[in-house]
């Protein structure tokens, strides 16, 4: 299946600083850092429908996250992920010599992973 | 019941004074006033306790007594030819200076996570310097609030209503006297709380900064539309600048975590000096963790560096890009790293990450962490502003007195104190060799 070009934004939701302070083992943080946030119309390009996964693969890594429907993403061709593991896999090394690696806008593909489960966060740590 | 007025709540750089919490039997039961993040962590802190200290041993982490674990953190620090000690800023300013004489005796670099969050915008304050003041000052004055890339609403929830937009001060009473403009590439929850909101395309930050500076010096710009917003909005915005009587920029990771990086940075500084010819104007991050700034704070006056900072040549040495974290990392150059109250496995991107396991990894913290899961040996410590009293720095420099409300668990200290007795025995073990 082809999947649609996008830039990949991560950042903080209220979601994920109040599931990072119930407890890194919660699953109120887990659930709050593997969505993957997305205008409408990306979704419905996909032939997906909002909660179904999708896979996101960028020139760095890969990860499969829950979508979700966000009135953030006014316009097609971005997506956000909250902080955390899930994003990070997306990301480069480089900085740039900023020292800071860019969380934001690194380019991606999303494609629909119906079948592919979301891993959990140890999985992803085994990974490492 | 026990009740504890103005306790400052450890969460975020708004480090809000205002929480009453409530203490029943040595828990804690009611947190009035605080917002979703802190009313969850001061309910929940106690939850996903490192149960003991821990040392791995053959690839499993098994229960040791503190002393093995002290003793074994500095072995490994001292045997390191290139230590990092990284974090901190959920601990005190007093666990900080211990840090930093920990880092100089070790001869390691120290950095925290400033790094990986408002690094270029202490770089800005470098190149251009920093027009700013206190929130109490905007609370009263300001009457131009501008978030750019920065989602107050989300990242420091009670943000606005305390310190910014909605607050009531001495000259302005809330947002009938204030306008909220929102810079940003998502209409974020604060986007759609402003009274302006206005979208940029992503990664054109230093596109529309120059933009918006040529339209304040009533120069024409050349084009259309920049980073997608047409010309006349940008010379409207100018305007609007120009001509509020006291006005401040919020800036986030917005601008900090994006192509650019520390240049957005200067050209956010510039255009609040630009603005100062015109109004008065001031510029300020959105610090996140509740004492990021204090680290910056001591490590500046204890070192003359705010972050990064390379301690191994004797003499305090600073160069982001080279000193910092990810890149010495990267380059393979440390060997042992210890990590205070922070999570790096979860936050750095995965190839750091794997270097990062690969030499021995020391993590101080109070509760279970992607990091600590990770780690050679862990050592479990108190929660500052929760079970140890001690100092932060609020985002606008302010430094507030964290409280002690409950009594600690047995098996745990403060980070100061963990620090002293690696410290301790780091000089011992210097001594012997």
């Amino acid at each position: 299946m082809t999947g649609i070009k996008v830039k990949v934004l991560s950042g903080r939701t209220l979601r994920q600083g109040v599931g990072k302070e119930a407890g890194k083992n919660s699953e109120r943080y887990r659930t709050s850092v593997s969505i993957c946030e997305m205008n409408s119309e990306d979704i419905t390009s996909l032939s997906i429908k909002a909660g179904e996964n999708v896979k996101v693969t960028s020139a760095h890594g890969s990860v499969v996250l829950k979508s979700v429907s966000s009135n953030q993403l006014t316009k097609p061709g971005m997506i956000f992920i909250p902080y955390g593991l899930y994003a990070n896999q997306l990301f480069n090394e480089t900085t740039g010599g900023s020292g800071m690696p860019t969380f934001k806008g690194e380019p991606a593909v999303v494609e629909s992973a119906i079948e592919e489960p979301v891993k959990t966060l140890e999985e992803l740590i085994t990974e490492i | 019941m026990e009740i504890f007025q103005d306790v400052v709540c450890p969460v975020c750089g708004c480090l809000c004074d205002d929480i009453e919490v409530s203490v029943e039997n040595n828990k804690i039961v009611k947190a009035r006033n605080a917002c979703a993040m802190g009313t969850t962590k001061f309910l929940n802190y106690n939850n996903d306790r490192i149960p003991s200290p821990m040392i791995k041993n053959n690839g499993v982490q098994k229960p040791v007594s503190l002393e093995e674990c002290i003793e074994k953190t500095a072995e490994i620090l001292v045997k390191a030819k290139y230590p990092l000690i990284y974090g901190l800023s959920l601990s005190s300013v007093e666990s900080v200076k211990v840090a930093i004489e920990l880092t100089e005796e070790v001869g390691g670099v120290l950095d925290n996570q400033t790094s990986v969050c408002h690094g270029p915008g202490v770089q800005g304050i470098h190149d251009i310097g920093e027009s700013t003041g206190s929130l109490g000052e905007i609370r009263h004055r300001a009457d131009l609030i501008i978030a750019w890339g920065a989602n107050l609403q989300e990242a420091h929830p009670r943000h606005m209503e305390r310190y910014s937009y909605t607050s009531k001060g001495r000259y302005r009473n809330g947002k009938e006297d204030r306008n909220l403009i929102v810079i940003d590439v998502r209409e974020t929850l604060t986007a759609k709380a402003a009274d302006k909101f206005i979208q940029i395309e992503q990664g054109k930050d230093f596109e529309f900064i120059n933009a918006l500076r040529t339209a304040l010096r009533l120069e024409q710009i050349q084009k259309d539309k920049v980073a997608g917003v047409p010309v006349e909005e940008i010379e409207k915005l100018a305007e609007v600048l120009r001509s509020c009587e006291f006005g401040v920029i919020f800036f986030g990771q917005g601008v900090t975590q994006v192509n650019g990086k520390g240049r957005n940075i200067d050209g956010l500084f510039s255009l609040t000096r630009d603005l100062n010819s015109w109004t008065k104007f001031l510029i300020m991050p959105a610090r996140g963790h509740f004492n990021v700034a204090g680290v910056n704070q001591v490590a500046t006056w204890q070192t003359g560096f705010p972050y990064a900072i390379d301690l191994s040549r004797g003499y305090p040495w600073y160069n982001p890009g080279e000193t910092t974290i990810i890149d010495i990392i990267r380059r393979g150059e440390s060997d042992a790293t210890l990590v205070v109250g922070s999570d790096p496995i979860a936050h750095f991107p995965p190839a750091i990450s794997k270097r990062l396991i690969n030499t021995p990894l020391i993590s101080i913290d109070p509760a279970h962490s992607m990091t600590t899961m990770v780690s050679d040996v862990v050592i479990p410590s108190s929660f500052a502003g929760i079970e140890y009293e001690g100092l932060a720095y609020r985002m606008d420099g302010l430094c507030l007195p964290l409280k002690k409300l409950v009594k600690e668990p047995d098996n745990t200290m403060s980070d100061e104190k963990v620090l002293k007795m690696i410290l301790a025995k780091v000089r011992e073990l210097k001594k012997v060799n």
